[in-house]
């Protein structure tokens, strides 16, 4: 019987199945989907929510109590003061400015160089044990930074430059600034690495020498993605709290030199909020510089994000 | 010889014996791999030497023993001796900068740099003339021209010298990655396939081209198309498995080959 069968020519289908039958793969389709979808504006609607709520605590006091002329030109920062309160941030935006620029004068020649080490020159075991050491280094925790700032480099400041504190923009910026390093370093790196071997090969051909092509050819080529990685690591020392409170000495003034001590903005927020009434000016001071923290880390990882695209347009 | 009126120059030299590039018993190895077996090969001087094969058979391999542009990989060993205009390139003391001005390379895909049609000219000359960027602008502009007008692109490009290279034709910017390597006077040029990534048009238009230098650049060309091979090049060389197995006139090659193998592949048996 099965082997007549066979013998017959085939024949072309004279009638289907059904194709609009939903069986368990659809529902597991579309559940999938509708999850994939929840989870991926998630972050988005986080991050809303978040500035929604920073905008409505600090909303309150930019209303009724705000100066903004007071905010940006007075150092004085007295929220606790029982006769007359003032909410002067500028001490803390030089504070934060300050340490931030310190920490991207030792972080970009050695993020840099250790991009274009590992991008140009390392190979083989050296590049994969340098990336992973990097790597590592990002991921120790900023309290343990500012722990080797509070107690290693202090003392360490105060002997070498004979000053009388060591915890000032100088420890805090040198710490910051190994901080952001690792980040930066990956993300220049990338920049590198984008860089088409090809244009390598030609530069190398047409005789340059190794230090040629990285100057004349891979850094213009890779430039967008190295302002991108050095505004992420300004980003990153902007909005750094735990090494900058731990750091910085924590004292609110217009620093005359390096060796001074600052207060951060996060800092600030970080230290008063626990102590605050909800509610009361002080709460809504803080909240206030929560939202132009929140808007100038926006700013800057905007741009980074623009700059990073202008490369790919071209 | 071959009587070229647009020769501006005899290439630079020592003893050569009219040869532009020799190899003895080059044999290279990529990691254990071996990809050439004691070749030995000869390129005259100021014609057009093509190097044919199947993929694989080391062709390209060979011809970027000569510009040692191989060491890039860092995994490439070589024996044995290749000299260019008479000089040993492996000797101990021999600078690459150096060897590469002398020795020009076209590449498979074109490969301007992403700078402008301008700077992609000057950019060899700035490397290997010490104090050219200070030169007068006139001075500059006339080499560009030059150059362009060489490759047959100066009509086409001088409106737009400060665009970016990367924004021309495919056929375009292999005239140009030719034409950049002019200023230094090389005297030789290798090309590895350089019309495998252009249209049949582009093709035409830079074998048209590579013919007009023949006389003034020794040239070494790699291609896997026959018939590009059969109308570009004085001579033929056929690489089997790592191996020169004949070296040749082109017309003879094709006509009357001397080797079983060479008449299978050029009879399209394999490849």
């Amino acid at each position: 019987m099965a082997d007549q069968k066979q013998e017959q020519p085939m024949q072309a289908a004279t009638s289907i199945d059904a194709i609009d039958k939903r069986n368990l793969d659809w529902f597991l389709d579309k559940g999938v989907q509708v999850l994939i979808f929840i989870g991926g504006i998630s972050a988005i609607i986080f991050v809303l929510g978040i500035f929604v709520f920073i905008t409505k605590e600090g909303f309150d006091f930019v209303l009724s109590r705000f100066d903004l002329a007071e905010f940006f030109t007075s150092p004085n920062w007295r929220p606790t003061s029982s006769a007359n309160p003032t909410y002067g941030a500028l001490a803390l935006i030089v504070g934060t400015a300050s340490v931030t620029g310190t920490a991207m004068i030792v972080a970009i020649p050695f993020s840099l160089g250790a991009a274009i080490y590992i991008g140009e020159f390392a190979t083989g075991k050296t590049r994969e044990a340098l990336k992973i050491l990097v790597e590592l280094l990002a991921a120790i925790p900023s309290v343990v930074w500012g722990f080797i700032g509070l107690s290693i480099m202090n003392a360490l400041i105060i002997d070498l430059f004979n000053v009388p504190i060591g915890l000032n923009i100088f420890n805090a910026g040198v710490i910051l600034g190994l901080m952001a390093a690792p980040i930066m370093t990956t993300i220049a790196e990338d920049a590198l690495k984008a860089v088409p071997d090809e244009y390598r090969a030609a530069a190398e051909a047409m005789g340059a020498t190794r230090w040629q092509v990285i100057r004349k050819v891979v850094l213009p080529a890779a430039k967008n993605g190295l302002v991108a990685a050095v505004l992420l690591g300004v980003g990153r020392g902007f909005g750094e709290t735990m090494a900058v409170l731990m750091a910085t000495g924590h004292s609110v003034q217009i620093p005359d030199s390096i060796f001074d001590s600052v207060r951060a903005l996060t800092a600030t927020i970080a230290a008063e909020l626990g102590e605050t009434a909800v509610g009361s000016d002080h709460y809504g001071a803080l909240f206030t510089l929560g939202i132009f923290l929140f808007i100038v880390t926006f700013l800057i990882n905007l741009t980074a994000d623009l700059v990073v695209r202008g490369i790919k347009k071209k | 010889m071959y009587n070229h009126d647009k020769s501006m120059e005899t290439p630079a030299t020592g003893t050569t014996n009219g040869l532009a590039i020799r190899t003895e018993k080059l044999s290279l190895w990529y990691g254990t791999f071996q990809a050439l077996f004691d070749v030995d090969f000869d390129v005259k001087q100021g014609i057009i030497t093509a190097l044919i094969g199947p993929s694989g058979c080391g062709k390209s391999t060979l011809l970027r023993c000569v510009n040692r542009i191989n060491e890039r990989l860092g995994y490439v060993r070589t024996e044995g001796k290749v000299d260019v205009m008479g000089l040993n390139v492996y000797a101990p003391d021999v600078e690459l900068a150096q060897l590469r001005k002398q020795v020009g390379m076209v590449f498979q895909r074109p490969n301007p740099l992403p700078i402008s049609i301008r700077d992609n000219i000057l950019f060899g000359y700035h490397l290997h003339v010490p104090g050219s960027k200070k030169q007068p602008k006139a001075e500059k502009e006339q080499i560009v021209e030059e150059a362009l007008r060489q490759v047959l692109l100066w009509d086409q490009v001088k409106d737009r010298l400060d665009r970016k290279a990367t924004g021309l034709s495919l056929e375009e910017q292999q005239k140009l990655c030719i034409a950049r390597l002019l200023p230094v006077k090389p005297a030789v040029l290798l090309m590895d396939e350089p019309c495998s990534a252009l249209d049949p048009k582009a093709t035409e238009a830079v074998e048209e081209l590579i013919w007009q230098l023949r006389g003034t650049y020794s040239i070494l060309i790699v291609t896997h198309n026959m018939a590009q091979a059969r109308r570009a090049s004085d001579e033929c060389a056929f690489m089997l498995m790592g191996k020169l197995v004949e070296h040749t006139k082109t017309e003879e090659m094709f006509v009357t080959p001397a080797n079983q193998q060479t008449a299978d592949y050029i009879e399209g048996r394999y490849g």
